[in-house]
């Protein structure tokens, strides 16, 4: 192993080494200084927005939210949001600690959005799409009615109007509030995409920190092509769970984006700054007429 | 038959049986004739029973879809099929055995059938995994599905899981990628596709063998986003809230038919399909046998379009603006 590879293997090794929690903390973009996770460097958050929410010091990929997402991959005013008023209801009535009416108005209101996910039209370097982006702030990014109906709507535009499908996923898994019916999503958007199949309709999915679940075990691994976006984590069952369940402490690189591209799950790594040409580049690349 | 487990909300009931035995055997020692109060305690007996089981709470069905003694995948096959043979395997190295398949006759029809088997004893338990899949199992099943395809077969999966396995080989191999594949796949499928929830039908873990023309339930059956215990875990920070989870979750059979989410119920036997199995597998038979005679008359395309509408009908929004 030469010098360069030897750094970098540190490098990796300590992004992997980072608590799975830390992640899971909102980041503190905004502020007028960022603290970065991985390397603990201070940043002007202003050279971290302008980065991409990457950490210009060590590479470090901030979550980022639905909203900031479109900016960075849709080309300048081609984004054109759909189904925007779409908005869950409560089927089961449902109440733990709180009920779930009252966790939908917070994540609104915290979000700004009316449930988990953004779908849309609009360019990539040029190129038309159908693209939806998941909001993990708003309740975990979790599937409910409201998300598996979006997606399938949005699959259906796609087909009709003949545009690729790209997908940036961001989940916990289901929405357990919406008990069976959030589960029955996992079906419906499956069903869907195999609905672009038939349609010969192009579909790429981006697993972006967090992936987890139902969205894991539905359309977040039916793409066509798998993208995982660089330091995301990804899998079917969550850390805790597996640990509970097989009683051994699991590896230190478990369900990341490397971890998975090794076991042959996902068609490649991609960081932030190469995202946006990487789709464009696949769609060209798929884009021959007969 | 060995003698029935008793769950602890059944434990008022077995004190009546106790009595009434004491009540016998000290009338065949002494020679006093007791059949009055016998026949009055049978009778309470009787109608403290139905009083019990007619008014089951989710979670006491929980504990009888999770019974020990409850039929399983491979009993159903023993008493409802003939001329059953096995299929093994994935075709890329591994034969998960939680998952099994093979062709049987039901009634004289040929048809391919799938479940998910859970042991008995330890041994048991540790072959088929306690019921949770593999990835391996998952593909194992599409392989078969892919054949009754091929050969114009009508499919029956036999559900009872609590879930796909948990674990890091599962992960490695894909257990979400295989779930999905499964859905996907099965949204396909040009033949019938008959599934019944027989106990617990538990996350993507069941799903990934109902995406079914006709979904039915057995009446004490629960079919769940999330297992009670993981859900009161996550929403109450505590596992031991899984009887108020499951009142939430709304995981019971006449609350999933009203919602069209399954397409009917098939009776148990009082108390549980493990007091007198053989009723459970007849009335199993009955209804798979009723699913696909209606569905008989649709063609290829009739069948995928039927599966298609039920799965994309599926899920509560409305048009708001917060
Ligand atoms: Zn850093």
């Amino acid at each position: 192993m030469g010098l360069k590879e030897w750094l970098q293997s540190k490098k990796e090794q300590k992004n992997l080494d980072r608590p799975a929690t830390a992640a899971l903390i909102d980041d503190e973009v905004g502020k007028l200084w960022t603290k970065c996770y991985n390397c603990g460097a201070n940043l002007p958050s202003k050279e971290v927005e302008e980065n991409l929410n990457v950490c210009p010091k060590c590479g470090y990929h901030f979550r980022i939210n639905a909203t900031e997402r479109i900016k960075q991959v849709m080309d300048l005013m081609s984004f054109k949001e759909t189904e925007a008023n779409l908005g869950s209801v409560d089927p089961l009535n449902f109440k733990d600690l709180k009920p779930y009416k009252a966790r939908q108005k917070e994540a609104q209101n915290k979000t700004k959005l009316n449930d988990a996910i953004i779908t849309g039209t609009g360019k990539i370097n040029g190129e038309s799409v159908a693209v939806a982006v998941m909001e993990f702030a708003f309740m975990g990014g979790s599937m409910g009615s409201v998300v598996g109906e979006k997606i399938s709507r949005l699959m259906e535009l796609a087909i009709n109007k003949k545009l690729p499908v790209v997908i940036f996923t961001s989940s916990g898994g289901a929405r357990m509030q919406e008990g069976i019916f959030s589960l029955m999503q996992m079906a419906k958007t499956s069903c869907a995409v195999s609905k672009l199949n038939e349609n010969k309709i192009l579909y790429i999915t981006v697993l972006t920190e967090p992936t987890f679940g139902g969205v894991t075990a539905s359309f977040g691994t039916l793409g066509d092509i798998i993208i995982a976006e660089q330091g995301a984590r990804m899998g079917f069952a969550g850390r805790r769970v597996i640990e509970q369940t097989i009683r051994q402490k699991l590896p230190s690189d478990f369900q990341t984006a490397e971890y998975f591209l090794k076991h042959g799950q996902v068609d490649m790594i991609c960081s932030r700054d190469n995202l946006k040409e990487t789709i464009a580049n696949l769609i060209r690349l798929h884009a021959s007429k007969k | 038959m060995q003698k029935v487990t008793q769950l602890p909300f059944e434990k008022p009931i077995y004190e009546i049986e106790d009595k009434i035995e004491e009540l016998k055997n000290l009338s065949r020692d002494s020679g006093i004739d007791l059949s009055a109060q016998i026949d009055t305690l049978t009778k309470q007996a009787e109608e403290f029973k139905k009083k019990l089981y007619n008014n089951l709470q989710p979670y006491e069905r929980i504990q009888i879809a999770r019974h020990a003694q409850r039929p399983t995948f491979l009993d159903y096959v023993r008493n409802i099929t003939t001329d059953w043979v096995e299929f093994h395997g994935d075709r890329a190295g591994t034969d998960d055995r939680s998952i099994i398949g093979g062709i049987g006759r039901i009634d004289d029809r040929p048809m391919l059938i799938v479940g998910t088997q859970k042991g008995r004893t330890t041994r048991e338990n540790l072959e088929y995994n306690f019921g949770m899949p593999h990835p391996e199992g998952y593909r194992k099943a599409l392989r078969l599905f892919k054949h009754a395809e091929k050969f114009n077969l009508p499919i029956v999966t036999i559900i009872d899981t609590p879930g796909a396995y948990p674990g890091i080989k599962a992960e490695e191999t894909g257990q979400g990628g295989a779930i999905a594949k499964n859905l996907l796949e099965m949204a396909k499928l040009t033949v019938p596709v008959i599934s019944v929830i027989t106990g617990e039908g538990c996350s993507g873990g069941a799903l990934g063998l109902a995406v079914a023309n006709k979904v039915y339930m057995l009446e004490n059956a629960y079919y769940t986003v999330i297992t009670p215990e993981g859900c009161a875990s996550i929403l109450w920070s505590d596992a031991s809230y899984a009887d108020k989870a499951a009142d939430a979750l709304q995981i019971t059979a006449d609350f999933l038919l009203k919602s069209k989410i399954i397409d009917g119920i098939i009776k148990e036997p009082l108390g549980g399909a493990h007091y007198e199995p053989e009723v459970a597998c007849e009335n199993l038979k009955e209804m798979v046998l009723k699913g696909l005679s209606e569905l008989d008359g649709l063609d290829e395309k009739q069948i995928v379009e039927d599966r298609y509408k039920k799965f994309r009908d599926m899920g509560e929004v409305k048009a708001s603006l917060f």
